[in-house]
């Protein structure tokens, strides 16, 4: 098609839109929902990956030794334990190291309490391993090898927390591509209904372009961009809100619930949105290019 | 240019609209048909455009063959093939200058060419000093002259006139006709269904009667007109 006649099928495209407002209307709403619904979950989905892969990091077992168990045995443990494929890093703490820590923890402002205790370490025979894992997923199958090691007294964890995320995450995802489904459907439905009123307000004019000698692309044009521009409104709309709600949120979350101590555990809105939007634009452009498309296929024929 | 051989056309119910026509019309004629309603005059002008099948027969319209044209070439037909009808077909909501140009917009004509060519159709039809008005501000003669401006605006092989007298009174019915000649005087083929038997008389051009679906005259000089309408 030449250039001319895509501006003159653009703008007969916008026309059909400001005809036929109702209708584009209702239609630019349906979409905006369901860009709206899908671009929350998108962000939720991606932050809970993003924690997920945070307590990943932080995630350790951490190992007690056998009393009376010597310096050297200690190193070997480590070296064994170290050369394991799921390991990231080990730390030695020391029983005195332990003690300082829990002094400055527990007997804050108490400090006469701690020193009641004088050079004896409460924490005695409490050095340990604090072992960091590369991949969350391992961490039984490690514990049960540090189980079945000799001078290992006790091994730590934190039950499957991450697991539990993982979980989680799973379930909304699903959760969510079923009501963005279903919305999906709705959407391309009143559009395509959009585009059969747009039609049939046209018939009279389609009616004459296929006398004259119009092609079929020629015909079909103008209600293709109509469709394109509903859903290109219907998803930057939606888009644009989330863009300005989303860091208001995060610091709502973040004050609300003390388990999220600082916003550090949430992705930057610039991380959000570098892929929220392409991804939302392309798919309103296509609901609104499918529902044009099917619509013409059935009602505009030579 | 227009050749039929045999062509039948049977509509789901009834009676056959058209039976066993053939017909040669050759380039640059005149052709009137004329016939009593319900002969089957709409039905061959719709067979040359397309518009419907025949039941069989054969059908060519300027070199193309009508029975093996593909849908999505049916446009290439409709663009050698200028048509007018008895009801005119204006879009109400634009100017009689956007109407015509229009028909080359849709045909994708080079936009410097779309302004000298509708002017100049325009002072065919002498119409010049409206072309800022809409079809509702004009008379049905005016009227029907933008719709033959519009038929003529990308200069096609055949202009087929589906009565465009028929709602006009014999002063306008009269300068429509000296239009169609004029435009056939400048090598377009026109073929005109009409029930102005009056001015078949007077034009003294190839007239064809169609009675019941059949060809029952063609003459070359016109007069010749045997039906009562
Ligand atoms: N779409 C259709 N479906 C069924 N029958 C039709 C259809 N169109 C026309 N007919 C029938 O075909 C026959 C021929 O109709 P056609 O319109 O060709 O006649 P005509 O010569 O143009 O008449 P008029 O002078 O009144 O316009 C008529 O009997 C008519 O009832
Ligand atoms: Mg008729």
């Amino acid at each position: 098609m030449k250039i001319s006649s895509m501006g003159y099928c653009m703008k007969q495209g916008v026309k059909n839109i400001h005809r036929n407002r109702m209708f584009s209307f209702a239609s630019i709403i349906t979409i905006a929902a369901c860009i709206f619904l899908f671009g929350a979950f998108f962000a939720v989905v991606m932050n809970f990956r993003f924690m997920f892969a945070e307590l990943e990091k932080n995630l350790c077992v951490t190992v007690f030794f056998t009393e009376g168990i010597s310096d050297e045995e200690i190193t070997k443990l480590g070296e064994n334990i170290r050369i394991r494929p799921e390991v990231d890093r080990l730390e030695y703490t020391s029983a005195d190291e332990a003690w300082e820590n829990y002094k400055a923890q527990y007997f804050e402002g108490y400090e006469a309490a701690a020193d009641s205790f004088g050079d004896d370490n409460p924490l005695e025979g409490s050095s340990s391993y604090e072992i960091y894992l590369k991949d969350a997923s391992k961490q039984e199958e490690l514990v049960t090898f540090l189980k079945g090691l000799d001078g290992i007294r006790q091994v730590n964890y934190s039950a499957s927390t991450a697991n539990n995320l993982s979980d989680i995450a799973v379930l909304i995802g699903y959760v969510s591509i079923t009501i963005i489904a279903i919305l999906l459907g709705v959407s391309i439905f009143l559009i395509s209904n959009t585009i059969t009123i747009g039609v049939s307000v046209r018939k009279e004019e389609i009616a004459i372009m296929k006398l004259i000698g119009a092609t079929d692309t020629f015909v079909r044009a103008p209600f293709i961009v109509e469709g394109i521009i509903i859903g290109l409104i219907g998803s930057a709309i939606p888009v644009a809100i989330l863009y300005f709600a989303y860091d208001h949120v995060i610091e709502y979350i973040a004050a609300r619930f003390t388990l999220f101590g600082s916003s550090s555990w949430f992705l930057s809105s610039y991380d959000i949105f570098r892929y929220l939007i392409p991804v939302a634009l392309i798919l309103g452009i296509g609901m609104g290019f499918i529902g044009s498309r099917i619509t013409l296929r059935k009602h505009v024929k030579i | 240019m227009i050749i039929l051989e045999n062509v039948s056309k049977k509509y789901s119910s009834g009676n056959p609209a058209l039976e066993n026509i053939n017909l040669h019309i050759e380039k640059g004629e005149f052709v009137f048909i004329v016939g009593t309603s319900g002969s089957g005059k709409s039905t061959l002008i719709r067979l040359l455009m397309k518009e419907l099948e025949p039941t069989s027969g054969k059908i060519y319209v300027n070199q193309r063959f009508l029975n093996k044209i593909r849908r999505s070439k049916l446009c290439n037909l409709r663009r050698d093939i200028g048509a007018v009808f008895q009801d005119f077909r204006l879009l109400e909501d634009r100017s009689v200058y956007d109407n015509i140009a229009f028909a080359m917009k849709v045909v994708e004509a080079p936009t410097k060419k779309i302004r000298p060519q509708v002017l100049s159709m325009l002072s065919m039809v002498g119409l010049l000093d409206k072309y800022g008005k809409f079809p509702k501000e004009l008379s049905g003669g005016e009227q029907q002259r933008v719709a033959i401006a519009r038929a003529l605006v990308n200069n096609p092989a055949i202009l087929l006139c589906d009565e465009p007298t028929g709602n006009l009174d014999p002063e306008n019915s009269w300068e429509i006709m000296k239009i169609l000649e004029e435009a056939n005087n400048r090598g377009t083929t026109v073929v005109v269904v009409t029930h102005n038997i009056e001015i078949v008389e007077a034009m003294k051009k190839r007239t064809v009667t169609i009675n019941n679906g059949t060809i029952i005259s063609d003459v070359k000089a016109g007069g010749g007109v045997i039906y009562e309408n």
